[in-house]
């Protein structure tokens, strides 16, 4: 605790590391790169939702251009991931309207996008309804206690079916990359979340060895899990075709191809049966989950498994049974999206728990702060809550913050409504995923402090400047002595991907050992003095999993995660009567988040998060007809401009994690499950009943 | 797949004259003004011509002024132009809210009036201002000048009397009297496309225009002479209801435009009472 009470940089809102670049417009996007000889690329898609491709006909003059398919995949085609049974491009099947068949290249953009190329393809019969789809890609069951006796000590049972549709990332910057012939092998340049992912999937693609393959992230521009999955896809397109072509091959999706060909969010559809006694208190909760997965298995299983722990909510109750199940449907595959499967679930677990209130005849505050999870209360997976448990807390202060009970009593029967979630969000991989992953971190010594070298990645979240906090503090040193290197498969170490609201509290977790071990080296010499005394120095750790943390995967049982945050968002809003319009007038966070490490960004997320869930509340909406996305486009795909969203309050609250660095939580994706669940209960309050969202003016029209 | 743009050929006249007589001898060639419908189609590959005819330079058009007690608006005068100008706010404030709700600045400081009209999109959100304040379109080819009633411009979906040797010059407004009411819904409160769109006058001789709601943007007479005769609200929404032919498309549902043009009858009356 001494070591915390000298802290120079944590919790201080210092500089980012890459602001200027960013602001001045010197940072490099993939877009930005240009290197001799290079071509573009191009990929033809299949179209059709289903069936089988029977030929190509290419009908346009030859010259200059390459020409790829599956037969020039030198290794396996597969986009390798949790199943390898995406193939990187169609050799006979065809399951969505969006595979890649045939790969173009020319240096001339307009000849090469003017290319026709015609698919003879037998048309299959189609499912999209992942409630009539009989493939499932993976089931979850999760049972604590006897859920039929919790029913018989009810004195009232709440039914719901809650839908979610799918969410399209809207990153500022589309997937793309660059891959570069060399020694034999491939460089690949590229916005990515997890350069080790598209390590592993190119070497697989290539069947070369891990040495001959060399990914490096570019600058970023948003990810939001939509950078997760898809650029091993994208990597592998320009990768073959760079071998075939010999030179560099950039691919860099427009808008449209973006919006129509890569992940999304997955839709869902969440029944409850709920028991409850006269009192308020939860007898029983029967959950299930089915999630619409798309046309391969992509990361559905651990989508669906975070899904489901999240789905009874932060709530106790002995007798739970959670059944999930991930469907296939012949559609885009839907991917990672900030929240990972928690936002579907605590959307629905947030509704139910406000119908239950209204059946109840009780004020929904006192509903949720009967049965919130305290300390020593457990989860539907059996996890023993400690004292960084705040469900209470924030909704206390959500509650107080937005002067809830006076607006709930005023606005009734007028326009106004103000409705309230209260959430939580595993920090870290689920179960025992951060022990399969292994990952590393390490400091390299410099002239004059140290360099961090992690295979995670900055994204616009700030992991640079936290991580360099971190490192700072640990060592003793100022926070501009702390570089960071950038992200090189050949340099880095594979620190895991950068998701699941990890990055800062686990491999920061892991920089800050490195940190504690690279000043005990150090002792009393100058980093220069170190250097010229010992020569080069670099700490590398590799993730402890700590003993207190135990999980059983078999049967979904104990700690799901090393710890929570939490949150409790307060939306205000007000209904147009003649257009059904809605206009969000406030929205209040409150998040307990261990540490804020960076105050400005932490605050950033929570503001970023609780906007994106705005839009998953209110306005966005994938017109899925045929397999494929209509409104592939930010004209007719509606995100919430800045006059959309309204004035955020937030509130950050602190209660150290144990086992995190300077006691910091996860935060990226715990603001994203709260603002839908609150929007569609303040819309409640306005007498509106609304079990789908995205809550567009027609269906409250129709609730209406 | 995006247009490829090194084959289009864009024409650029400096006079009027200049422009009309490339209009009448080059023919096919569209015009252009802000470009701001071109590119949707440029970026979408749905843009049919390949040679273009850049009316930018012709700054005569631009100009917003009063001719006796009628008002001009050049067809090149952008949405910024007429959010700006004195005129308009005085003699049309419908039109001046009708063009703040048009895109972002960017949008506003490049599109023009004229493009707008030209471009005949049923949500095209000044068109039922012009319809609503009964103006005048004013074409002028190498031939000559020729001045057609709105009401009668419009012909089918994106069709319009305009010969294809012929530019709109002007928009001519005549007094306008009673209240002006603008309403636009759209798909959020910013950048979006009209999912509705009133304009509408509130006079002994009221007048109400649609836009989103059919074809072509529409004058619902026999809601107007129903609310003249004094009919009761109930009796305009029937009526409305039966005079505009709203569908289903990707931004909303004829269900809900049907509904939500009864609401907004309802509240402009109230409103302008």
């Amino acid at each position: 605790m001494k070591r915390e009470s000298r802290t120079r940089s944590v919790g201080r809102a210092v500089v980012r590391k890459e602001g200027r670049e960013k602001v001045t417009g010197a940072a490099r996007y993939v877009d930005d790169v240009r290197m001799r000889g290079m071509l573009h690329g191009r990929t033809i898609r299949s179209e059709i939702a289903c069936g089988e491709l029977r030929g190509v006909r290419l009908e346009f003059d030859r010259a200059g251009f390459t020409i790829a398919d599956h037969r020039d995949i030198p290794g396996r085609n597969v986009v390798s991931l949790i199943a390898d049974d995406q193939p990187c491009l169609v050799e006979r099947e065809i399951r969505h309207a969006e595979e890649a068949v045939v790969l173009l290249a020319h240096e001339d953009r307009e000849r090469l996008l003017a290319a026709r190329v015609e698919l003879d393809c037998r048309t299959g019969t189609a499912v999209f309804d992942p409630l009539i789809s009989t493939r499932s890609f993976k089931d979850v069951r999760i049972e604590k206690g006897d859920v039929e006796r919790g029913f018989a000590e009810a004195d009232l049972v709440v039914e719901g079916e809650y839908r979610t549709g799918h969410q399209e990332h809207a990153y500022i910057e589309p997937n793309g990359v660059i891959a570069v012939p060399e020694n034999g092998g491939v460089v690949v340049f590229g916005s990515m979340q997890c350069p080790y992912y598209v390590h592993k999937a190119l070497t697989t693609l290539l069947g070369l060895p891990a040495a001959k393959v060399r990914v490096v992230q570019t600058e970023t521009g948003g990810g939001f899990g939509g950078k997760e999955e898809y650029p091993s896809m994208i990597a592998g397109h320009a990768t073959i075709l760079a071998l075939k072509a010999k030179r560099p091959v950039k691919i860099v999706y427009d808008r449209a191809e973006d919006m129509a060909a890569t992940t999304k969010r997955h839709p869902s559809v969440v029944r409850h049966r709920t028991g409850v006694r006269r009192d308020g208190s939860l007898t029983a909760q029967r959950i299930e989950v089915v999630l619409d997965g798309g046309a391969y298995t992509t990361l559905s299983p651990v989508v669906l498994s975070r899904a489901a722990i999240h789905a009874g909510g932060p709530y106790r109750c002995d007798h739970v049974l959670i059944e999930g199940r991930a469907m296939f449907t012949n559609t885009v595959p839907n991917g990672a999206f900030r929240g990972f499967g928690a936002p579907q679930t605590q959307f629905a677990g947030e509704v139910q728990m406000e119908r239950i209130a209204e059946a109840l005849g009780m004020d929904p505050v006192e509903l949720r702060e009967i049965n919130a999870l305290r300390p020593g209360d457990s989860t539907a997976t059996g996890q023993v809550m400690r004292d960084d448990c705040s469900a209470l807390d924030v909704l206390r202060a959500g509650v107080k913050r937005s002067d809830f009970r006076k607006k709930r009593r005023d606005w009734k029967g007028t326009s106004r409504g103000i409705g309230l979630s209260l959430f939580f969000h595993g920090a870290g991989f689920t179960g025992a995923g951060e022990v399969k992953l292994a990952s590393r971190a390490a400091l390299e010594l410099t002239e004059t402090g140290v360099r961090i070298l992690t295979g995670t990645t900055e994204m616009g979240q700030g992991q640079r400047t936290t991580h360099a906090q971190i490192v700072a503090d640990a060592m003793g040193i100022p926070y501009d002595r702390v570089e960071v290197a950038p992200v090189d498969t050949a340099r880095v170490p594979d620190s895991g991907p950068t998701v699941a609201s990890r990055t800062c509290m686990i491999v920061g977790g892991i920089l800050m050992e490195c940190a504690r071990e690279m000043k005990a080296k150090l002792g009393k010499l100058s980093p220069r003095a170190y250097l010229q005394k010992h020569g080069p120095l670099v700490v590398e750790k590799q993730y402890r999993h700590p003993e207190d943390i135990v999980w059983d995967d078999v049967n979904y049982k104990g700690d799901a995660y090393g710890t929570y945050g939490w949150g409790c968002e307060v939306a205000e809003i007000e209904v147009d009567p003649d257009t059904y319009e809605v206009r969000p007038l406030k929205l209040t966070a409150v998040v307990e988040i261990g540490k804020a490490i960076h105050p400005v960004l932490a605050a950033g997320q929570v503001e970023g998060g609780a906007a994106q869930g705005v839009g998953y509340a209110l306005f966005e909406d994938c017109a899925v007809r045929d397999g494929r996305v209509a409104n592939h486009t930010l004209t007719n795909y509606i995100i919430p401009t800045s006059v959309d969203t309204p004035p955020i309050d937030t509130v950050i609250l602190e209660r150290p994690y144990r086992h995190g660095p300077f006691g910091a939580k996860g935060i990226g994706e715990l603001p994203l499950d709260g603002a839908a669940p609150a929007i569609v209960n303040a819309l409640r309050h306005t007498g509106r009943d609304l079990r789908a969202i995205p809550a567009t003016p027609e269906r409250i029209m129709e609730a209406t | 797949m995006r247009t490829a743009v090194s084959p289009l050929e864009l024409l650029e006249p400096r006079t009027l004259p200049e422009a009309l007589r490339m209009l009448r001898d080059r023919r096919p060639v569209t015009p252009l003004a802000g470009a701001t419908d071109l590119y949707v189609g440029l970026n979408f590959g749905t843009l049919n011509g390949r040679r273009f005819l850049d009316l930018s330079r012709l700054e005569p058009l631009r100009a917003i002024r009063a001719r006796g007690a009628s008002l001009s608006i050049g067809a090149l005068a952008t949405y910024t132009d007429v959010i700006r100008s004195p005129l308009v706010r005085r003699r049309l404030p419908m039109l001046a809210a009708a063009a703040r709700e048009v895109g972002g600045v960017q949008i506003q400081n490049r599109g023009t009036i004229g493009g707008n009209v030209a471009n005949g999109s049923p949500a095209g959100d000044t068109l039922p201002v012009f319809a609503a304040a009964e103006a005048t379109v004013v074409l002028r080819s190498a031939a000559g000048e020729r001045r057609v009633a709105f009401a009668e411009f419009y012909t089918g979906y994106r069709k319009s009397v305009m010969r294809d040797d012929e530019l709109i010059v002007a928009l001519e407004v005549p007094p306008v009297p009673g209240k002006q009411w603008f309403r636009k819904v759209g798909t959020r409160l910013a950048q979006a496309i009209s999912k509705v769109v009133i304009a509408a006058v509130r006079a002994p001789r009221s007048r109400i225009a649609l836009g989103s709601v059919g074809p072509t943007v529409l004058r619902v007479p026999r809601t107007e002479e129903a609310l003249a005769a004094g009919a009761p609200i109930a009796e305009a929404r029937r009526l409305l209801q039966e005079e505009i032919r709203p569908i289903d498309d990707l931004r909303s549902t004829a269900a809900y435009r049907r509904r939500v043009a009864a609401n907004l009858i309802a509240r402009f009356w109230s409103e302008t009472s």
